[in-house]
């Protein structure tokens, strides 16, 4: 998941030897591209129309599929 | 005004009977960072907006509106078939004793709709930060909503209305750059 990598960051929660619940380890939290693009540069390349339709962008550079538990995931 | 088409931004399937995503569901259909409230907010801001951003707040707001009944389909769905013991195990007995069968604005707690979940400060800059926020919680709202869920169908639609909270944040964050540089053009001439 190349993607996440980029459109997640995450980190550890200190985790006592006292506290009764497994450590679940990493926490991963969103960075949408959208952080990093300022206003958008003409002439992005595009989705086809239907693929946009699809997705809920026409650039590849605003799309950020969430994936279920992606918190826990990463 | 507005044209209305007769059909959906985005088509809802669901495809698991479980009553219970319906009660997760209304959290943005009346819930402070749900699809009423972006419509609201949005439609009534854009009277004391800057003209350049005007038309972004009159389309934003058109959308979410569209978004409210891609919800309102799905909650729609969950419940339409259920009995009302289903919709007791589901949690949704107080709903029913209030509402029967309707849908109803209120959050995943029942709370209902208030106007007090929107702002209109009248400068620009607040108001278009508010509507930054606003479109951050709606989609960290779908990443939860889609954690809850097991419905692949239903899980599709979400991901779409979250990419297009992304989209919308994008453009208010324009928004801004573009309020921004009408003072640096002022003070270049
Ligand atoms: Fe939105």
């Amino acid at each position: 998941m190349a993607k996440n990598q980029v459109y997640t960051k995450s980190y550890h929660p200190y985790h006592s030897p006292d506290d009764p619940c497994p450590d679940p380890g990493e926490k991963h939290y969103s960075t949408p591209p959208h952080l990093y693009m300022g206003f958008q540069p003409e002439k992005l390349p595009q989705y086809t129309p239907k693929e946009a339709l699809q997705k809920g962008t026409l650039w590849p550079a605003l799309y950020d599929p969430y994936e279920k538990n992606q918190k826990l995931k990463g | 005004m507005w044209v209305y088409e007769k059909k959906l931004q985005y088509p809802v399937k669901v495809s698991t009977c479980n009553p219970q995503l319906a009660k997760f569901l209304v959290e943005q259909y009346g819930g402070a960072d749900g699809e009423l409230a972006a419509a609201l907010r949005y439609l009534n801001q854009r009277y004391t907006i800057p003209d350049k951003v005007v038309g972004l707040l009159n389309d934003i707001g058109t959308e979410e509106f569209a978004h409210l009944e891609m919800i309102a389909a799905m909650v729609y769905k969950l419940t339409k078939d259920a009995t009302p013991e289903q919709l007791k195990q589901a949690g949704l007995g107080d709903h029913y004793v209030n509402h029967g069968e309707a849908l109803f604005y209120s959050n995943a707690a029942e709370v209902p709709f208030t106007a007090t979940y929107i702002q209109a400060k009248g400068d620009p800059i607040a108001d278009l930060y508010e509507d930054i926020a606003a479109e951050e919680k709606a989609r960290a709202t779908y990443q939860w909503i889609i954690d809850m869920s097991d419905d692949v169908d239903l899980n599709d639609s979400l991901r779409f209305l979250r990419e297009r909270e992304i989209v919308h944040s994008q453009r208010f964050r324009e928004a801004v750059e573009i309020l921004k540089e009408e003072r640096d053009r002022k003070k270049v001439f």
